[in-house]
């Protein structure tokens, strides 16, 4: 059992010491950082800084070559990601992984097998359990489809929305695993004003019911309107966190990513 | 199960019961329900083999291996230490089971090429197996003298009894596989196959679900052999080689690969290429399967079933057209 | 028993080095394309049996059909990816792996049909009897396969290390869309990795006929010990697949000469099984290599 590396402060998610190397390739140096339950946590960084990868140490797809990531008091690097799912952290892609030959409702459909658990053989006899199931399955996937604003969609090909909406529906599928800390990847990427004004709204009427959120993002507009907190990473290391305020007014920032002057 | 798998499963039983009956009374055509017989056996096997393919997006060139496990099993067992054939059966299937689940495991951890070379080197394993391991399976030459099958007492002889009996096991066998599509577990699979990363962080546990469906397709597969070995009561270890690894596969690509139902139909369409229409050009069997499996996967790689919405299609613009005059 | 053990081990090397030269043609499409081509055990077999056909038929020197027969095959390669693989560039996996394997059953049927199903032979590249060597019996021919694979290997080599097309191949398998913008024709490159594993596929096969025969269905069970030796030696490692290769014959011919020679078969095969579950970087493969998708 690892202890806490900030263990005075409440957090849903520290990352202590998190070092990530590809072979010769050192991703992420040393990254020493706690998150606090139910704010909007923004990851910001140029390409190449390390966020995704941070992320995927996050959500278990790829190990930590060294240290670990403790969620809500318990160590998840080492973890299945479908364990780690079933914990409470979900996730969306840069590259919008939806299942695109399935349709709207089936995609937030399958967000609920964390939830749920009818397995191979009670599902091929048809047990009177998995029936059950698979109505609470359609109803809770339904509510999910209309709290995003896609109730009419429910039917068509993923593949067929724009990709506004398809980056909705990845955030719908997410939220029906019924997360506690959700990691969104670049959701504004491709969108247009109106479309971003949207998600952003999304996101707080996530944060609002009590889901922590951590964004990774390249729009600062957006970023500045939602984060409650910046972690700022250049080249795999921490470079700067705080407040919005705090970053928008931090000289390194400034230099390394924001554009000095 | 939607609306449309209703009909067709509906009609599909139609079709299927009422076959015998036409059949017999056309003399060129009576000796069709004995190929249908092994059209259905093979369904058995390409059932299976389309759950892993199609649906959960892996590949395995070792359907004749758990086919042969299976077959091998039922002809031990019944003929040389005199089980109950209906005992036997099981014990087949959860030998298959066992030995998919061992090589699944750490099979089903690669990818693509690396997974379907693996099952093509541990098919050709347990064939060379068959053979050599004289004591037991009869070697090159195979055993003989296999019982047949009894249902309470009943010997199933008559060809149209082993009929209706292996296709009730076959719908038997769809429906479940129906099942488990429209299913949370169905869509785990689909969503395996389409985007593994983000099925496995929704929650799915792709690994543990890849080797389950490896495991049921071997257990399909292994009943399908049972079955074979007490119809044709006798065995060689020719019937469980690389090319019949080959010819499930096609079946599953021929009939379209994502669908149930072409699995079945490429079961009975290829059956009744090997036994009727290629008898005459055997030496050519292979060629053509080659070029068959070719062309399917260039330039049809959806299958027949594909061709029933196109061919709607066709037929839709045709009426417009028509009706415009 | 000492002249047991040199004979196997001669025998050993000599099917070894036939492995390791299927494995350098897995390797080289690899390095090229990333794909598995299921149908380099038919390019030996397919060498093999021009070479009968031409001294058979027109009544060649052995080292003219030699080289006709690695013509031939060559085009044989060139047709398979002008004409079918070109075309499935953009399929996915499992489609790819498909049609190799329909190509393979293509080449191995119309083989059945244009030779029948008798192993042929050819006579071997020189004459004269078995030299002995502390009692065990070392043919001429075995000279000829271990002289024309090292030729091979040194040529590969040079060709892969040295020269631009070389490289240039090898760019295209790093990173097919920078190789393009600097100005590589990726697809004649991927065309030159066909044609020349096919070469060297049917050089195997040539070389090796005169003491084993060949037939029609010898292809099927190469090209898996020969997928072995290339996974066993780490993908896309020509030094490797040669070692493996030799660790593969080796062990085949002393698993026929003391346990059982009907399972001979199978022990390359559980090599391969056992390199793709616990080791699938292989023997040599670096740390990098592991990172690929297995």
């Amino acid at each position: 059992m690892q202890e806490a590396c900030f263990p005075d402060s409440p957090s849903i998610l520290e990352m202590c010491d998190i070092q990530m190397h590809f072979g010769g390739l050192v991703a992420l140096k040393g990254i020493r950082y706690t998150v606090p339950p139910g704010i909007i946590q923004a990851l910001i960084g140029p390409n190449g800084a390390g966020k995704t990868t941070l992320f995927h140490c996050i959500s278990g797809l790829i190990q930590p070559t060294f240290g670990h990531v403790l969620f809500e008091g318990r160590q998840i690097n080492g973890m299945l990601p479908h364990r780690i799912a079933r914990l409470g952290i979900s996730r969306t892609f840069q590259h919008v992984a939806l299942f695109k030959s399935m349709t709207v409702l089936e995609n937030i459909m399958l967000g609920r097998h964390p939830r749920t658990r009818s397995g191979f053989w009670a599902t091929g006899l048809r047990l009177p359990a998995m029936r059950r199931e698979e109505r609470e399955i359609r109803e809770t996937a339904r509510s999910h489809l209309d709290f995003v604003g896609l109730g009419d969609s429910a039917n068509l090909p993923a593949g067929t929305l724009p990709l506004g909406k398809q980056k909705i529906l990845e955030i719908a599928r997410a939220m029906a695993t019924d997360p506690r800390l959700l990691l969104l990847d670049e959701p504004a990427g491709g969108l247009n004003m109106r479309e971003t004004e949207v998600l952003g709204e999304l996101i707080q009427r996530i944060r609002a019911c009590g889901v922590t959120v951590i964004l990774v993002e390249h729009d600062m507009n957006l970023v500045m309107e939602i984060a409650d907190r910046i972690l700022v990473l250049h080249y795999g290391s921490q470079l700067a966190s705080g407040t919005p305020m705090e970053i928008m007014d931090h000289p390194e920032v400034i230099e390394a990513y924001l554009g000095g002057g | 199960m939607n609306k449309n798998d209703r009909w067709a499963f509906a009609g599909m039983v139609l079709l299927i019961a009422v076959f015998p009956g036409i059949a017999l009374k056309v003399k060129p055509i009576s000796h069709y329900v004995d190929v249908m017989i092994f059209a259905g056996i093979f369904s058995l096997v390409s059932l299976g083999l389309c759950m892993l393919m199609g649906y959960a997006g892996q590949v395995s060139m070792a359907q004749a291996a758990f086919f042969g496990i299976g077959a091998y099993s039922s002809g031990i067992l019944t003929s040389r230490l005199g089980w109950n054939p209906w005992m036997a059966m099981p014990a087949g299937a959860a030998l298959s089971a066992l030995v998919a689940w061992i090589i699944g495991v750490p099979a089903l951890r690669l990818k693509g090429h690396y997974l379907a070379m693996a099952t093509l080197g541990f098919g050709v394993i347990v064939h060379i197996v068959l053979g050599e391991e004289v004591k037991w399976t009869g070697g090159p030459s195979g055993m003989v003298d296999i019982p047949g099958l009894k249902i309470g007492g009943w010997k199933l002889i008559s060809e149209v009894a082993w009929y209706y009996m292996i296709w009730a096991v076959v719908f038997l066998a769809l429906l479940f596989c129906l099942h488990v599509i429209h299913s949370r577990v169905g869509r785990g699979l689909r969503a395996i196959h389409e985007e593994e990363m983000a099925a496995e962080s929704m929650g799915v546990p792709t690994a543990r679900y890849k080797v389950q469906i490896f495991v049921f397709s071997a257990i399909l597969s292994a009943l399908a052999g049972s079955f074979y070995t007490h119809y044709v009561t006798c065995l060689n270890p020719g019937s469980f080689n690389l090319m019949w690894s080959i010819r499930f596969v096609l079946m599953v690509m021929v009939g379209g690969m994502q669908s149930l139902w072409g699995a079945i139909l490429g079961a009975v369409l290829l059956t009744f290429a090997g036994n009727e229409w290629l008898q005459v050009f055997s030496d050519y069997e292979i060629l053509v399967y080659g070029a068959m499996l070719l062309c399917v996967a260039l330039f049809l790689p959806g299958g027949m079933v594909s061709l029933i919405p196109k061919a709607i299609g066709i037929f839709q613009n045709v009426q417009t057209s028509l009706y415009k005059r | 028993m000492g002249t047991d053990l040199l004979q196997y081990t001669i025998s050993g090397l000599t099917v070894g080095v036939i492995y390791a030269m299927v494995a350098i043609g897995y390797n080289i499409i690899y390095n090229v394309t990333e794909i598995i081509n299921f149908a380099q055990g038919e390019f030996v077999m397919l060498g093999g049996l021009f070479a009968a056909f031409f001294v058979g038929s027109f009544h060649f020197p052995v080292f003219m059909a030699f080289v006709a027969a690695v013509l031939s095959t060559g085009c044989v390669g060139f047709a398979m990816e002008r004409f079918v693989v070109r075309r499935a560039r953009n399929a996915g996996v499992l489609s790819l792996i498909i049609i190799t394997i329909a190509v393979s059953i293509l080449l191995k049927g119309s083989a059945m049909l244009g030779y029948g199903k008798d192993p042929h032979c050819l006579p071997a590249f020189s004459t004269g009897g078995p030299i002995m060597i502390a009692g065990a019996a070392l043919q001429p021919q075995v000279l000829w396969i271990f002289g024309v694979s090292t030729l091979v290997v040194i040529a590969l080599t040079v060709f892969f290390r040295r020269s631009l097309y070389g490289k240039a191949m090898l760019a295209c398998a790093d990173n097919p869309i920078a190789a393009r913008m600097v100005g590589i024709p990726v697809r004649q490159m991927v065309l030159l990795s066909f044609i020349l594993s096919a070469a060297i596929g049917a050089a195997a096969g040539v070389i090796i006929t005169p003491i084993s025969l060949m037939d029609y269905d010898r292809g099927a069970m190469l090209g898996l010990k020969g997928f072995g030796a290339a996974v066993l030696g780490g993908l896309g490692n020509f030094y490797g697949a040669l070692l493996a290769g030799a660790i593969l014959g080796l062990a085949e011919s002393y698993c026929a000469g003391y346990l059982s020679s009907g399972y001979k078969d199978a022990v390359a095969l559980i090599f391969l099984l056992l390199a793709l579950f616990f080791k699938p970087e292989g023997l040599f493969g670096s740390e990098t290599a592991r990172l690929k998708k297995f």
